[in-house]
């Protein structure tokens, strides 16, 4: 069996999700090949051939690529697709909008956001917002999976040693074009990689309370993140939820402020080390999967906890 | 510009469903049953773009068993012009689902998809993008907004850290996500009109489609649970817990 590993990444370096798709990859077994579609991008594949387990790095540099446009970069994974028995990439907004369409291209199944490899087509998945696993098998000749970074550890990101192969092959599908980006400045790291989140609910009250906890994540560096509920409201933007439809998020440190615990949020969240909860009513849902819970008034314990740390 | 708009019955956001007991699959009997939540919000973006005079029709298609007449009768309560209903037996992958639709937009030939980037019972997030990898065109997936001009769909897309914009050429497949819009309630009124507007009936084999599938249930199990750890009292005893005994700070 051979593995392809869509790589991400921003023509730079190497995203954090794409070595939790490598212990993927290992769980299944085989060998591990990693396709780098870029523009300008040798340096990720320089980065990406020193990746503990992988044994060949596929680089196809070309400005047709440079947006991670699906419709350009779907025919080219599907132009090399016939020697792999797999096909995986991390299940982040680029992930999931690129491999349907490289699934569909080949005529096979897709399966989605995969939290455990049961065996090399057999896999475990959350449905109904994680409220039930389900395992299923696959029986396509090409296994298209993208998986759930949250529910596997990094692989090493040094260790390494593998060719370097250019892959000619330009695809410009024509009928897409990218236009601008806002990538939201920040110092902070991002949501699904830090180490420590901190979330705001309704409870938050505005947008501007976020300040609170901002200033604890600063001093943990961490990330700051909010509930549907938070968003829904206005106070803070789309993408700081975390949640079934948010980000999926499984840090050391997870502390849920003023967030009540829907079942949306929790399935989010639940796979975090350590959840901290601090929230007035003490019969809060979040309760439930907190490690350490306060009741507390969030305005008088935040600056507390923030002049403790 | 015509616009075809899909719509999944799925169990109601609200309930929380459970794996059956005895591990074949989840629990579903006896539940409300509503349309998917993102499918919601592309039917409010179609009916905005028709009322802007962008739009000049919005045609509803739903793929499953007689009950799913039931969300295209919402769909079109809140503004849709028509109905197709595809009828079909039992869960269909994605795979399926987009051949079945690619069957009807090959029929309709409208200018516009717009679609749910995922329906909140398989969560699978693949049915648009499939779509437009079948029909050739290109994807404007999780959007947040979107713009038609110049024969073109600007779509701002939800993507992790920010926002990314891309142009696409028309026709185009369109897949919301939660900022897009907020959908509107139906009036008493509408509903009513509802009724009388027009609904048609295809089979898959009317669209030449097989849906047989190469992935397969074959458990399915609850999450592993947490439980409840310990109520502190005070800042100062959370501080110290998060020091000493997990030691995460």
């Amino acid at each position: 069996m051979s593995i392809l590993i869509v790589a991400e990444h921003d023509n730079a370096s190497l995203k954090a999700a794409t070595l939790n798709t490598v212990t993927a990859a290992t769980q299944i077994g085989g060998d591990i090949h990693m396709l780098i579609a870029g523009v300008d991008c040798q340096a990720v594949a320089e980065e990406a051939a020193k990746v503990s387990g992988v044994s060949k790095v596929l680089v196809a540099d070309n400005a047709a690529y440079g947006h991670q446009l699906a419709e350009n970069v779907a025919p080219l994974v599907t132009e090399v697709a016939g020697e792999y028995s797999h096909i995986l990439a991390p299940a982040t907004t680029t992930g999931k909008n690129l491999m349907p369409r490289v699934a569909a291209l080949l005529d096979v199944d897709q399966v989605s956001d995969i939290i455990a490899v049961v065996s090399a087509d057999t896999y475990k998945r959350p449905i109904y917002a994680g409220n039930v696993i389900a395992t299923v098998k696959n029986d396509e000749a090409i296994q298209v999976i993208t998986v759930r970074g949250a529910a596997f550890d990094g692989a090493s990101a040094e260790g390494g040693s593998a060719e370097i192969a250019t892959i000619g092959a330009s695809h410009d599908a024509g009928v897409s074009a990218f236009v601008g980006e806002e990538v939201a400045e920040s110092d902070r790291p991002e949501l699904t990689a830090a180490k420590v989140v901190v979330s705001g609910g309704r409870g938050m009250q505005n947008g501007d309370n976020f300040k609170l906890l901002e200033a604890i994540a600063d001093k943990l560096g961490g990330a700051v993140g909010a509930s549907r509920a938070a968003v829904d409201a206005g106070f803070v933007p789309n993408d700081m939820q975390v949640g079934q439809t948010g980000k999926i998020v499984a840090p050391d440190l997870y502390v849920a402020v003023g967030i009540s615990g829907a079942i949306q949020h929790l399935a989010g969240m639940k796979d975090s080390k350590v959840i901290v909860a601090i929230n007035k009513d003490e019969d809060a849902p979040i309760f439930q999967v907190a490690d350490y819970g306060l009741v507390a008034d969030l305005f008088g314990a935040l600056p507390e906890f923030s002049e403790q740390l | 510009m015509k616009v075809l708009v899909t719509v999944k019955r799925v169990v109601d956001y609200n309930v929380k469903v459970r794996a059956k007991s005895d591990g074949t699959g989840p629990e579903l009997g006896n539940v409300k049953m509503s349309i998917n939540p993102f499918c919601e919000i592309a039917v409010e973006e179609a009916v905005k773009l028709k009322e802007a005079g962008v739009a000049s029709e919005v045609v509803i298609v739903s793929i499953g068993d007689k009950s799913c007449q039931e969300q295209i009768r919402s769909a079109l309560a809140l503004g849709a012009d028509r109905g197709i209903h595809v009828e079909a037996e039992g869960a269909l992958q994605p795979l399926a689902i987009a051949k079945l639709l690619k069957g009807v937009v090959d029929r309709e030939e409208p200018e516009l998809i717009i679609m749910g980037k995922q329906s909140i019972d398989g969560d699978n997030n693949q049915t648009g993008q499939m779509l437009a990898a079948l029909t050739g065109r290109g994807q404007g997936t999780f959007a947040s907004k979107l713009d038609i001009a110049d024969g073109k769909a600007q779509v701002t897309r939800e993507i992790d850290g920010g926002l990314q914009t891309v142009a696409l050429d028309l026709p185009a497949i369109v897949t919301t996500d939660l900022r897009l819009n907020e959908p509107r309630y139906a009036s008493l009124p509408n509903i009513m009109k509802a009724k009388r507007k027009p609904m048609d009936t295809l089979t898959a084999d009317e669209l030449g489609v097989s849906t047989v599938s190469k992935v397969t249930l074959v458990s399915a199990e609850p999450p592993a649970t947490r439980q409840a750890g310990i109520k502190v009292e005070t800042v100062a005893e959370l501080v110290d817990k998060l020091k000493n005994e997990a030691k995460v700070i």
